[in-house]
Parts: structure tokens; sequence; C-alpha cells
């Protein structure tokens, strides 16, 4: 039951149920006067058959729930035919060049595919243990005093627009890197190879570290409701056994709620993936493929967003619409990976055993 | 007799809407504060015509208006023959003023202005330059204490017209830069980082140390940075100004063509400033809407008359008498 429970699409079991008041019935029957009928059972019993009512609001939903999938294809037709001029003229080549080249036309999407998979997957490293940790403070180990406050400020990140993301690490983060973070680095983890290079303050790392200060909100509040909705008999029963307090929140909290919080991952990493502007502002906009993470890099949603406006070309234009068709693949594509890799992780293995 | 009155009083705001011109163009966003007022201005002498301008940058006022979608354009780039053979509505560009970009650079200890030759500059952007000491940048500066520091190269993100001056520049001067790099609103940079904006690239120029890059003359001006000289092809070492970009102009006047697609970058004459350029209005040759094709030309010749003189006020640089005269005749062109 515990595991069903705290996956957010099965629906929770009422905890007061007609059985549990059929006891209690007799006891009001027994009265000189009848009770009068429930307003809910008198209308019920004159609705008439409710069979119609039941059809058509089964069929209004499926016309919702196809919304979604026609949404999805008229997105995916548009940016396949504004971009059929740089589609037949590059083909597959173009997801795999390099050159980024309006004055002779000559486009190639890779270093802005691995600018948008770098930034993400660093932004996540950064921003997944952190969001962990604050929702196990909030739920677990938090006084009542301080949750309410912790909640709100994490919910109040979220609200925070991304430009306004974007100017803070353009006069504070970008100052940090450059002076303190990167030279710090550059000495004790130089010799990993990642961070090597002339350090300008703006490139990958400080783009990661942007994203990932936005999707930390995302992550931790989504986190937090899944290990809320954990039933507190599942920690009293792990408590019960002998755990400390670190196994009880690993046992009876984390291992349950492990589903949920991919899901919140998966959805922090959707938001990495197609931020915009704080990225644009950070990143260095220099379409390289670098393994420094000091290298200045470009994204493909902060291309489309730099460059749309002043294209002029319908080759430049149809170029500029394949990003955004690239940006939309490998979206789904990091999703799949993602929902294979839920899959394969909690395929066959019972949520509750250790 | 109430009845009566309202219907007059409507008739009235009918005839009124009727006669309003309301003219939509849309472009360039480098003279946008120097349209704005302009089209403000017009508006107040006369209450009947209401132009509104959208600074949605070159490439869009090129394609709106070629097709259609507004009633004129601006353009800090010259149309290129393959963009005005598609024009499904053929257009007259009309330059109105001009405009410079200027190197800025972040050299701390270095208060006096730097010299920069042609070749430092296109050195710089194309990565062969990599040192402040280079003896490029040192032999023109002369006891100025160039530190042995990495140059770092900052370019605009987006397209924009400034790039386009820029490169067209350093095309001209550098036969290297023209074929590996070449000449756009957007290129492809070997070097450097690109920021989004004026304001961009000058804020980062602000914060780094050893930087280096290239923004327009107005809004160095206005934010009070401090630029570099630049060697014009007489071999003198200019300071942008709206004399020396107007002298550039002036240098040029003759060999304008009758269309005005001119390219006024590295011009001749002892005072002209080299990284100069036209801004252009690109009004349709034949209106859709022959009220709003008078409506404009009026305005033109307006702006060729009155407009012209408030240019200095906010750093564009006016039309040299010669050219102005010469536009003249072509608004009178003008369906």
């Amino acid at each position: 039951m515990a595991d069903r429970a705290i996956h957010p699409s099965t629906p929770v079991p009422q905890r007061t149920t007609v059985t549990a008041l059929a006891p209690d019935a007799p006891a009001a029957v027994s009265l000189p006067v009848p009770a009068a009928p429930s307003a809910i059972r008198s209308y019920l019993s004159q609705r008439g058959s409710g069979a119609l009512a039941d059809r058509s609001f089964g069929a209004i939903m499926l016309l919702c729930a196809c919304s979604i999938f026609a949404i999805v294809i008229f997105i995916a037709s548009i940016l396949v035919l504004r971009s059929r001029l740089s589609l037949t003229q590059f083909g597959l080549k173009f997801f795999t060049g390099q050159n980024w080249d309006p004055v002779s036309g000559d486009f190639g999407a890779l270093p802005f595919i691995f600018g948008t998979l770098a930034t993400s997957l660093v932004a996540l490293c950064l921003a997944v243990p952190l969001a962990l940790g604050v929702a196990i403070f909030i739920t677990e180990l938090c006084p009542k005093v301080l949750r309410a406050p912790i909640s709100f400020l994490t919910e109040l990140l979220a609200a925070i627009p991304s430009v306004v993301y974007g100017l803070w690490a353009v006069f504070v983060l970008v100052p940090i890197v450059r002076d303190q973070l990167g030279p710090w680095l550059a000495k004790y983890l130089g010799w990993t190879g990642f961070f090597g290079g002339t350090n300008f303050g703006v490139g990958l790392l400080t783009a990661s570290i942007i994203l990932a200060i936005m999707i930390l909100p995302i992550i931790s509040s989504l986190t937090r409701d899944m290990m809320t909705a954990v039933p507190t008999s599942q920690r009293e029963a792990v408590l019960a056994l002998g755990a400390t307090r670190w196994e009880m929140i690993r046992i009876g909290v984390l291992r349950n709620a492990r589903i949920g919080i991919v899901g919140a991952v998966i959805l922090g990493l959707g938001r990495a993936l197609g931020e915009t502007m704080a990225v644009a502002m950070t990143i260095g906009n220099h379409p390289v493929i670098s393994k420094s993470l000091f290298a200045p890099g470009y994204t493909l949603a902060s291309a489309i967003a730099n460059e749309f406006s002043e294209a002029t070309g319908d080759l430049y234009l149809s170029a500029l619409i394949e990003i955004g068709l690239a940006l939309f693949l490998v979206t789904i594509v990091v999703n799949a990976i993602a929902r294979v890799l839920v899959w394969a992780v909690t395929r066959g293995a019972p949520a509750r055993v250790a | 007799m109430k009845r009566k009155f309202i219907a007059s009083g409507l008739l009235a705001v009918c005839a009124a809407a009727a006669s309003a011109q309301n003219i939509s163009g849309a472009g360039a966003t480098f003279p946008y504060p120097i349209y704005s007022k302009w089209f403000n201005e017009y508006s107040q002498i006369h209450p009947d015509v209401k132009i509104n301008y959208q600074s949605i940058g070159s490439g869009g006022g090129i394609r709106q208006v070629t097709e259609g979608t507004v009633d004129f354009g601006a353009s800090d780039a010259t149309m290129t023959d393959q963009q005005l053979h598609d024009a499904k509505v053929k257009v007259t560009a009309i330059p109105t003023v001009l405009g410079a970009v200027v190197p800025v650079y972040n050299l701390p200890g270095v208060n006096q202005e730097l010299k920069f030759t042609d070749d430092a500059i296109a050195g710089i952007y194309l990565g062969k330059i990599t040192k402040w000491n280079d003896p490029y940048i040192a032999k023109e500066n002369p006891g100025v204490n160039l530190p042995d520091a990495n140059i770092l190269p900052v370019y605009r993100s987006e397209g924009s017209g400034t790039t386009f001056i820029f490169t067209d520049y350093l095309s001209k001067v550098s036969p290297l830069f023209k074929s590996t790099i070449g000449t756009g609103a957007a290129v492809k940079w070997p070097v450097g980082i690109g920021q989004k904006g004026n304001e961009g690239v000058a804020g980062m120029i602000r914060q780094s140390k050893f930087s280096f890059g290239y923004v327009e003359l107005i809004y160095a001006t206005q934010n009070h940075m401090q630029f570099g000289t630049v060697r014009n092809k007489a071999g003198r070492f200019v300071k942008a100004s709206t004399d020396t970009v107007t002298a550039a102009a002036a240098a040029d006047a003759k060999t304008i063509p009758a269309d005005y697609r001119v390219s006024i970058t590295n011009a001749a004459g002892p005072d002209s400033y080299p990284i100069s350029s036209f801004t252009w209005l690109l009004i349709p040759t034949v209106a859709k809407d022959p009220a709003k094709g008078k409506a404009l030309v009026e305005f033109l010749n307006w702006m060729l008359e009155h407009g012209e003189s408030e240019a200095t006020g906010l750093t564009y640089a006016p039309l040299p008498k010669a050219v102005a005269d010469r536009v003249k005749q072509t608004v009178g062109t003008l369906r």
C-alpha cells in the first residue's frame, strides 16, 4: 500500500470509508425521529440515471487528454515544416556539424547541443544533493518554527523570473567565479582537466551554477511533497525495528519516495534544458566544444533567443528553427532516457525492502 | 436635441478617424531613440498623423516591409541583391542619420586614450594578437605601460547592425578577416565571448580586466565610457564624434550610388572616422495606400529640414549637406 500511496498518479484511498461509518449508523436510526436523508443522498436519488452526464464527462476529459497530443504534434510539425530548407540542405549533418557560420551559410548544431547537455548535467549534479538535503531537513528534521519560513523561501525562489537570476549572476556570480571560485578550482581540481584554460568568469561553469540555483526550488519542493506523502506508519515501523534516524530516513522515507524524487529531478532537468535568458547572460555565447568548464559555450535555447530577431536570409532562419527542433528532440530523448532509468532501477524491486 | 448632439459628435469622431493616418514601421534598434523623438514631435505638429515604430532589429525590418506587413522599415545594413530581388514590395532606401562603432577596453592602470590601427583590431578578433603588449598595439602607443596579459575580445552575441558595420570595416582593411570571417550582422568569431546588446558588451568590459570590445558611439558617450582612436585611411588617428562621422560621409558623398547602398567604412579624408555608417529608412517606392504614402513623404521632408538638426543632441551624426540635398530629390520620386 505504501509504495502506491506515494506515487503521484495513483489515487490515495480515503481514510474515512463508508464501512468505517457503518457501526455508528444503527445508533442514529434508533432515535425516535428518523434523521433527514443527507443532501448528497437526496440529490443522487432525484437526478435520474446520470448515464448521460457520466458519458459526456468521460468524452470531455478524453478531449482534454487528446489536446496534449494535438499540441505536441502541432509544434513538431511546424518546426519540421519551417526548417525544411535547412533539413534538406544539411540533413543529419546538421546535428553533428560543429560550424555555425551565418556569413557562408554553413550551420551545424553540435556545439549548441553539447552546451545544453553539459550545463544541464552539471547543474543537476550541483542541485540534486542540495535539493534532497533541503527536502529531508524540512520534512524530517526541521523544528516546526522554521518549517514554514524555509518552505516559503524555497517557493519564492521558484517564482523569481529568470532574467533576474541572469542579472544577479552577471553582477555577483561572474566576479565570484572569476576571482575566487575559479582560481580555487583550478588549483585543487585542475588535474582533472575540467578546470583548465583561462577563466573569464563567464562560461559553462557559471551558467551551470545559475541553472542549479534555478532548478533547486523545483526539485526540493516536489521532493518535499513526495516525502510528506510517505505514511508515518512507515517511519514508525522502521524506527521500531531499531533503525537510527538516518537509517529511518534512508529506508523508510527516501526508498519509498524514490520514484517521485526521480520525477522531481526530471522536471528540474526539463527547466534546465530549456532555460534561456539567465544562460544567455552568463555562458559567453561562443559555440565551441571544450572540456574545460571555464570555457565559454552556447546552448540551443539561448542561440534562438540571441539570433532570431536579426536573422536575415531564409537558410539562416530555417537553421535557427531547426535548432528549435533539436532542442525539442534533445528534451524528448533526455526524458525518455530518464524514464527508462527509473523503470530499470525500480523494476521488480519491492519498495519496502532496504 | 440630445440625440442630434450625440450623432453630430459621433460624426466628428468618425471624420477624424478617417483622416488620421496610422502609419506603422519596424526595424533597426540603433536609430530608435532619434526616430521615436522625431515621430513624437511630428505627431504633435500634425495631430492627424500617428507613426508607430517597433525596434525589432534590422533583419526583421527588412523582412516585414518587403512582405508588406508594415508601412515602412528601417535597417542599419544595406539590402543585399538577393533581398532586393525577392522583395514582394519594392522599397527605396532613405539615409537618415549616421552612427559609428568605437573600440572600448578595460586596462587597469592605463588612463591614456589608446590608439588602434586597423591591423591591431583585426588581429585581436582573428585571434592573432593575444597579448596587450603585442608590438602591433605597443608600436602606436609609446609611453603607455601595456600589461603582458591576455586580451579577452567581446562581441555581440545577437545579430546586430553594430556587428555589421564593424565586420564591414574589418573586411575592408584586412583580407584575412574578409576571407575567414566576412561581413554580417552575425558572424562566426574564432575567439572571444558574446554578450547581448551594447549594454551586455559594455557591462562585460567594465567587469573584466584586459577585455576589448566594440559598442555604438551613442552608447559609449551617453555612458561616459572611454574609447580609443582608430587610424583612418589617410593614416591619422581619429576619435569618433558626430563631426568626424559626418566627415566620413562627406568624403564619400560623390561616390554614393543612386540607391544609397553604400558602405562608408574606411572612408578617405583626413578627418573621417573609419567605422561609420548610414542608417536607412526603407520606404515602399509605390505606397499601397496613397494617403499613407503622401503622409510619409511629408514626414521625410520635415525630417530633412527640421529633424536633422536635432540629431547631434542625441549624438547621432546628421547627413552632410551634399547627401541631404540628394536625399531630398529621392524623396520627391516616392509615390
